[in-house]
C-alpha cells in the first residue's frame, strides 16, 4: 500500500493510500472531534463534527470520510472550524431535550464531552422542546428519543456487525426518529436479538440499559471495533 | 364580617416569603396566611420518564433535602417492583437518612435559629446571624458548623456527592462504603455527641427565660403525624403511620403508608400554591396536624437508644406530656440529632454492611407505589403510577412543609395576636414572626437565608381590605 505524505496543522505526516484524514490524524496523535463516526462500522459523514479545512478546497470536508491525498495541506483547529463545531453542538442540544443533570449518561456522554471540550457555556439558539417518547418496552434496553442525536451508530452497528438491521430512521427533518422494525415498540420487534451492540454504540443517553438511573450508563464503544477485528481474523 | 382581599403590593415583592395578617372589625388579629407563590411543577416534569430515574430526578426538587426525596422515591420504586431490598441496602439507606437528619437539624439549629435564641429576638438584625453568634460564642458556632459538616460527610461517603446523590435506586443502593470509610465516620462520633449535649444544656435554660415565646410560638392543640416502628418506637425510614392528638391519645396507628389517602386529604386555597393537607376524618381545617421532629417525638413511645431516651423523658416532663408549642421543635431537633448519632454508631458496626448484596432486580410488578420516609422536616410521601413498562404516568408528592402549612398559618396568627398591636407592625413583631416560621424549618428558599435576613414581607390588612402597614426586609 503506497504511502501518502501531507501536512496537518503544519506538521508533516504520512498515511496509507485509501486511508481517511481522520485515521491518519489519529495515527499521528492529532485530535479531530467526532460524533457519528464509530470504529468498526462504515462512516457516513452525518454529524459534521470532524470538518477540516483543506487548502485549495472551497468547502470544508468531513475528515471521517475524506481520503488522504499526496501533498494536501489540512487544518483541523482553525477559528472557523471551532466556530462551526460549537454551532453544531449547540444545534444538537437545542434540537431535543437534553437535561444532563438527570440523564442516565451524565458524566459518560460523548455529546456532553464534546460540548465541554468546545467550551459551550450556553446555547444561543431557541430550544425546540419537541415532544419525544421514551420506549422501555424491551426487557433489557430502553430508547429515549429526547437524547438521540440521529448519528445512526445504532443503525449501522445493528446492520453491519450483528447483521440484523432492526434499527432504521423514519421521518424527515425535525420529525426524524430512529425506529425498531416497522416502527413498533422495541419490545415487540421480532428481528432484535437483544445482543446489546446498539447499547455499546450509542454516544449519548438515548439507548440505555433498562433500570439504569442517573449517571449510571457507562459503556465502551471500542468493543465494537474489537468484535469486528476479532471476527476478521478468524474468517 | 371579614373580607378576603388580594393584596397587590404583597404579590409584587419577589423572592419574599409573604405573610398577610388579617384583622377583624374590632381590629384584632383574626388569621394569618403564609403565601407560597413559587410553583416548581416537578410533578409534570416527571411524567413519561422511566421509574428508575425518579430518585435522581426528585433529589433535584430540593437542594436542601435531596436525600429525603432520594429515599422516598427509591421506596416508591421498591413498591412498584414489589421487591424486598437486601438488608445491607436498607441499613445503608437508613445510615444516609441519619446523616441527613444530623446535617439538616444542625443547620437549622446552629446556623439559623441559634442567633435568635442566644442573641435575643430584639437584638440588632445586622449581627443576629451566624457571624454574630461566632463573635458571641465562637466555640458553640464552630462546633455547630462541624456537626453539620459531619452529617454531610456521611452522605458524601455513601453517595459520592453531597449535593445530589443518585445513589439509592428502586431495589436498593448502588454502592457500599469500605470498612475504612466507616471507621473514619465512627471516629468523629464522640465530638458530635459532645456538641449536641452541650447545645441541649444551653437550650434548656432558654425554656425558662423565654416563657413568653414558648407560650405564643404556635402553642395550640393539633394532631401530630409521623412514622413509628412496630412497637411505636421512633422511626425515620421504615415503619407505619401514627397520628396522635395533643392529649396524647392515639387516633390512628400502624396505618400502611400506601393507604395514606384514606388518612390525608389536601385542600387548595387560591392564595397559595402549597396545598393544605389535613386529617380526612376531621375535615378542613379542623384536621390540622403537624409533622417533623416535634411530631416524631410526640408520637413515639420511645426512641430506643439510651441517651436520646433520657432526653426525651426530660423533654416530656418539661412540656407536661405532649409538647404543643412549636417552640419545642428546636428542642426536638437536638434530641433527634442525639438519637441519630446513637443509631449511626450501631449501624456502622453492623456486619450486614459487608454482604455485597445491595440491589434487588425485578420488573414492574405493580402499577402504583407509595414511598414514605421521614425527612428532617417531616413525613415525605412519593406516590407514583406507572404504565406496564415502568414509565411514570402520575406523580403526587406531599412534602413536610405542606403538612405543616395549616399549623404555620396558625402559628403566625398566634404570634401576631400577641405581638402586633394597633395598625403597625414593630420590628420585634417581625422578628418573632420570622422566628415562628423558622421553628418549622420550612424547606422554602427563604428558609435557607441566615437569621435576620430572611426575605420576609409582613402585611397588615384591616377588615375592609385596606393595607394598614407593610414591613419587609
Ligand atoms: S445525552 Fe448527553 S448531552 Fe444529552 S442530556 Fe444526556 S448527558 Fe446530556
Ligand atoms: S439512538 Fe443513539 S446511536 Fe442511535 S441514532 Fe440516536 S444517538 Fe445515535
Ligand atoms: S464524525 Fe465525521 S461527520 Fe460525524
Amino acid at each position: 500500500m503506497a504511502a501518502r505524505t501531507f501536512t496537518i496543522n503544519d506538521q508533516l505526516v504520512s498515511g496509507r493510500e485509501g486511508e481517511t484524514i481522520l485515521e491518519a490524524a489519529r495515527e499521528n496523535g492529532i485530535y479531530i472531534p467526532t460524533l457519528c463516526h464509530l470504529d468498526g462500522v462504515t462512516s457516513v459523514g452525518a454529524c459534521r463534527m470532524c470538518l477540516v479545512e483543506i487548502e485549495g478546497s472551497r468547502t470544508l470536508r468531513p475528515a471521517c470520510v475524506t481520503q488522504v491525498v499526496e501533498g494536501m495541506v489540512v487544518h483541523t483547529d482553525t477559528e472557523r472550524l471551532r466556530n462551526y463545531r460549537r454551532i453544531i453542538i449547540e444545534l444538537l442540544f437545542a434540537e431535543r431535550n437534553h437535561i444532563c443533570a438527570v440523564c442516565v449518561a451524565n458524566g459518560h456522554c460523548e455529546l456532553q464531552n464534546l460540548a465541554i471540550a468546545i467550551g459551550m457555556d450556553h446555547v444561543r439558539f431557541d430550544y425546540a422542546f419537541p415532544v419525544c417518547e421514551v420506549d422501555i418496552s424491551h426487557g433489557r434496553f430502553g430508547i429515549d428519543h429526547n437524547r438521540c442525536v440521529l448519528c445512526t451508530r445504532c443503525v449501522r452497528v445493528c446492520d453491519e456487525v450483528e447483521g440484523v438491521h432492526t434499527w432504521d430512521i423514519a421521518g424527515r427533518g425535525a420529525d426524524a426518529r430512529v425506529i425498531t422494525d416497522m416502527r413498533q415498540p422495541w419490545g415487540e420487534s421480532t428481528s432484535c436479538t437483544s445482543c446489546g451492540k446498539c447499547l455499546l454504540a450509542c454516544p449519548t443517553g438515548a439507548i440505555f440499559r433498562r433500570g439504569a438511573t442517573v449517571s449510571e450508563m457507562e459503556r465502551d464503544p471500542t468493543k465494537i471495533a474489537f468484535i469486528v477485528a476479532a471476527r476478521d481474523q478468524r474468517w | 364580617m371579614t373580607r378576603r382581599i388580594l393584596i397587590d403590593p404583597v404579590t409584587r415583592i419577589e423572592g419574599h416569603a409573604r405573610i398577610t395578617i388579617h384583622l377583624d372589625d374590632a381590629g384584632t388579629v383574626q388569621e394569618a396566611r403564609f403565601h407560597v407563590t413559587e410553583f416548581r411543577g416537578f410533578e409534570r416534569f416527571c411524567e413519561g420518564r422511566p421509574l428508575w430515574e425518579m430518585p435522581g430526578i426528585t433529589a433535584r426538587i430540593c437542594g436542601i433535602c435531596p436525600v429525603s426525596h432520594l429515599l422516598a422515591s427509591a421506596k416508591a420504586g421498591d413498591a412498584i417492583l414489589s421487591v424486598m431490598i437486601p438488608p445491607a441496602a436498607e441499613k445503608l439507606r437508613r445510615l444516609m437518612n441519619l446523616g441527613q437528619i444530623v446535617q439538616s437539624h444542625a443547620l437549622s439549629f446552629f446556623h439559623l435559629s441559634a442567633p435568635d435564641l442566644l442573641l435575643g429576638f430584639d437584638s440588632d438584625p445586622a449581627t443576629r446571624n451566624v457571624f454574630g453568634l461566632m463573635a458571641a460564642d465562637a466555640h458553640l458556632a464552630r462546633a455547630g458548623i462541624r456537626l453539620r459538616q459531619f452529617g454531610q460527610e456521611i452522605i458524601e461517603t455513601l453517595g459520592g456527592s453531597k449535593i445530589h446523590p443518585a445513589w439509592a435506586v428502586p431495589g436498593g443502593v448502588r454502592a457500599a462504603p469500605a470498612a475504612a470509610q466507616r471507621a473514619a465516620i465512627a471516629a468523629r462520633l464522640p465530638e458530635a455527641r459532645t456538641t449536641v449535649l452541650d447545645a441541649l444544656r444551653r437550650f434548656k435554660t432558654l425554656l425558662d427565660t423565654h416563657a413568653d415565646e414558648v407560650a405564643s410560638f404556635g402553642d395550640f392543640p393539633s394532631l401530630f403525624l409521623g412514622l413509628v416502628g412496630p412497637n411505636g418506637e421512633w422511626e425515620h425510614y421504615g415503619g407505619r403511620l401514627r397520628l396522635v392528638d395533643s392529649g396524647g391519645a392515639i387516633i390512628a396507628d400502624q396505618v400502611d403508608p400506601a393507604h395514606y389517602r384514606e388518612m390525608i386529604a389536601e385542600a387548595v386555597e387560591p392564595w397559595s400554591y402549597l396545598k393544605m393537607p389535613y386529617y380526612r376524618p376531621r375535615g378542613y381545617p379542623a384536621g390540622m396536624y403537624r409533622v417533623g421532629p416535634l411530631a416524631r417525638l410526640n408520637i413515639c413511645t420511645r426512641i430506643g437508644t439510651l441517651l436520646a431516651d433520657a432526653e426525651l423523658g426530660e423533654m416530656r416532663q418539661r412540656a407536661g406530656g405532649i409538647a404543643t408549642s412549636s417552640f419545642y421543635y428546636h428542642y426536638a431537633r437536638l434530641v433527634e440529632i442525639l438519637a441519630a448519632l446513637e443509631r449511626i454508631s450501631l449501624l456502622l458496626d453492623d456486619p450486614d454492611l459487608d454482604s455485597g448484596r445491595l440491589r434487588a432486580e425485578a420488573g414492574v410488578n405493580q402499577l402504583e407505589g407509595v414511598g414514605v420516609s421521614e425527612a428532617p422536616r417531616g413525613t415525605l410521601f412519593h406516590d407514583y403510577a406507572v404504565d406496564p413498562n415502568g414509565l411514570i404516568r402520575r406523580v403526587n408528592l406531599i412534602i413536610a412543609t405542606g403538612h405543616n402549612n395549616l399549623a404555620m398559618n396558625r402559628t403566625v396568627a398566634q404570634i401576631a395576636q400577641r405581638y402586633v398591636h394597633g395598625d403597625r407592625i414593630s420590628e420585634g413583631a417581625l422578628n418573632r414572626v420570622e422566628a415562628g416560621i423558622r421553628a418549622y424549618d420550612p424547606c422554602l428558599s427563604c428558609s435557607t437565608h441566615a437569621a435576620g435576613t430572611m426575605p420576609l414581607a409582613l402585611i397588615l390588612v384591616a377588615a375592609d381590605g385596606t393595607v394598614l402597614d407593610t414591613v419587609q426586609r
